[in-house]
């Protein structure tokens, strides 16, 4: 995808997708939050870009925005990725609309895997690019035979899969992607999110809609709706956590990623969320790092 | 329903059972009761119609006309096919239970041994992971499957023990009913002894009603009550296994008896 602007002269209907489309995506999502964690079919368009660049998230964030949103883009947590700035300058050129790394100045998120630190409000919309919609799917490949299951509310299988994990690993060991019941109905892959963020799904005070473009699924979860991570009584559901808090910041609550520093190969624990850390060290926040750096 | 009505009330009742499959005869005008505690075996030459009719029973293929009725735990009877999909399927994983000839049908072979036991349970709820893998080590015991297998998946295990963890992820949730297409079909002779001696125990030790498709009158004998024999889609004989087997009146059944004595 070219960031620059060298077709200026080309004139793109607002946020890129034509009217037509746009009403058919809205279409889909309203029944979407009609029927929290159902996946609607749609008919996904081609985009400018390739599937694994999130086409579900942007079509979606294509269909809703409005010239007044504030748009933040977020891919592993950061708003600097490649991806994320891609995105990014993608819809500040085919909206024109204005775009923050500032999770509370943001009307609309879009986002790959993590959902921000910062609690979400009212108002908010968070969408997810989802790769892999259905969580039914690695245990029974049969799409007539995941529907039905659906359909009929027969979700054996999904603890069939966690009980395979502890067999396995002693504990559950999935950590992305992990599955979860919206409003005591529909099982529901919050794919690629890791499982830290899982909590933050249930009574979310903002709307959370999922677009996947490869499987040309929409889903979504109104605020306020009951997300519950599947589990066994005597293996309940944990997030992780980290020994150490993050180096840069100190917090020890939010999800913390290991990078390499410099060339010797030192490894340090840092937030995965950059707007969370920036905020923290703006207010004089330091972690373990900064006060041996200093 | 006092024990009195319960034994006088077919579990399993076919009731002008057909199905063809386009000119083909698949098996035609079957009726016959099962009772609570039964075992029935429905013998006959490969193509007869025994699968098509086990199917039918089963829930798994819709017949032509006429209807099955199933008695369930209230006591009504259901018509087999026309009560709504979840249902059936919900009779499928709860009151009945199917064991297919070829293993790798019923078993799902990318999950361990455990995780197929357990399938049934937490279909049905299960929430507890010590108490279903204790379960599933039970069934594991009872069928005569290594418990140190456990955790393997059902690929790495000889065809006997694959057909023998297909029975125990069948019989773990104490269905009412079991449907058994050769179930001993294609595995060596001294391994089909065992589980026959297996499926006996079991049948006996459960009180299990249950219908077994069966080419082999051996089987047959040492499983069931009463015999069914199919020829081109429709039943020759009917009687008790004995006597079906040990005074045939049925041209077709004297035959087929007589090539299994002497071969
Ligand atoms: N799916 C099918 N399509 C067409 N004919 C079939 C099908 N299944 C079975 N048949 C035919 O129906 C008859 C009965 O078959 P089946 O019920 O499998 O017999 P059995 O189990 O006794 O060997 C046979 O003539 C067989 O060829
Ligand atoms: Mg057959
Ligand atoms: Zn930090």
């Amino acid at each position: 995808m070219t960031t620059e602007t060298q077709d200026e002269g080309l004139e793109y209907n607002f946020a890129y997708l034509d009217e037509q489309t746009k009403r058919m995506i809205r279409r889909a999502l309203l029944k979407a939050v009609a029927v929290p964690g159902y996946q609607v079919p749609f008919a996904g368009r081609e985009m400018p870009m390739p599937y694994g660049w999130g086409t579900g998230g942007i079509q979606v964030t294509a269909s809703i925005l409005e010239s007044e949103d504030v748009l933040k883009v977020i891919d592993q947590g950061a708003d600097d990725t490649t991806n994320a700035v891609s995105i990014r300058k993608f819809f500040q050129r085919v909206a024109g609309i204005a775009t923050t790394e500032k999770t509370e100045e943001a009307t609309l998120i879009q986002t790959r895997h993590r959902i921000p630190e910062t609690p979400l409000s009212e108002g908010q919309i968070l969408v997810y690019q989802v790769p892999i919609p259905e969580p039914l799917r690695f245990l029974e490949p049969r799409e007539t035979e995941t529907r039905k299951m659906h359909a009929l509310e027969e979700y054996g299988l999904m603890h069939v899969k966690l009980y395979e994990d502890i067999a396995r690993h002693g504990h559950i060991a999935t950590t992305y992607a992990y599955p979860v019941k919206v409003n005591d109905r529909y099982i529901m892959d919050p794919s690629p999110t890791p499982k830290f963020d899982n909590p933050k799904m249930n009574r979310c005070a903002a709307l959370q809609l999922f677009g996947a473009g490869r499987e040309k699924r929409i889903y979504a979860v109104p605020p306020y709706t009951d997300v519950v991570s599947l589990d066994f009584e005597d293996h309940p559901f944990e997030i992780q956590g980290w020994d150490q808090p993050c180096s840069i910041c100190g917090d020890s609550t939010s999800f913390l990623d290991e990078v390499i520093m410099d060339d010797q190969g030192t490894r340090m624990f840092v937030c995965s969320d950059t707007d969370h850390c920036a905020s923290r060290q703006a207010q004089g926040y330091q972690g373990p790092g900064q006060e041996a750096a200093e | 329903m006092t024990e009195q009505e319960n034994l006088q009330t077919p579990l399993l009742s076919a009731q002008s059972v057909t199905k063809t499959y386009g000119p083909h005869l698949g098996c035609s005008d079957i009726s016959f009761d099962l009772y609570p505690g039964e075992v029935i075996g429905i013998v006959g030459e490969s193509g007869s119609g025994k699968t098509t009719l086990l199917n039918c029973l089963a829930g798994r293929l819709t017949p032509d006309t006429g209807a099955i009725f199933y008695t369930d735990r209230l006591g009504s009877a259901l018509n087999v096919h026309t009560v709504s999909e979840p249902q059936r399927r919900m009779l499928m994983r709860t009151d009945w239970a199917f064991v297919h000839q070829h293993a790798r049908d019923g078993l799902r072979m990318t999950v361990s041994a455990g995780g197929n036991v357990g399938e049934r349970l937490m279909a049905g709820g299960a929430r507890h992971y010590g108490n279903i893998r204790e379960q599933a080590l039970d069934w594991l015991e009872k069928t005569e499957v290594d418990t140190s297998r456990i955790d393997d998946r059902p690929d790495t295990f000889s065809g006997g023990m694959q057909q023998r963890l297909q029975i125990a992820r069948n019989l773990v949730t104490g269905p009412r009913l079991v449907f058994m297409d050769e179930p001993t079909g294609g595995l060596d002779v001294s391994v089909q002894a065992r589980l026959l001696d297996l499926l006996r125990g079991l049948v006996a030790e459960m009180g299990l009603s249950a219908i077994i498709v069966t080419h082999d009158l051996a089987v047959a004998r040492l499983l069931s009550h009463r015999l069914m024999v199919m020829r081109r889609g429709q039943v020759v004989e009917t009687g008790l296994t004995d006597q079906v087997l040990d005074d045939p009146q049925d041209a077709y059944t004297q035959l087929l008896v007589s090539s299994v004595l002497h071969p």
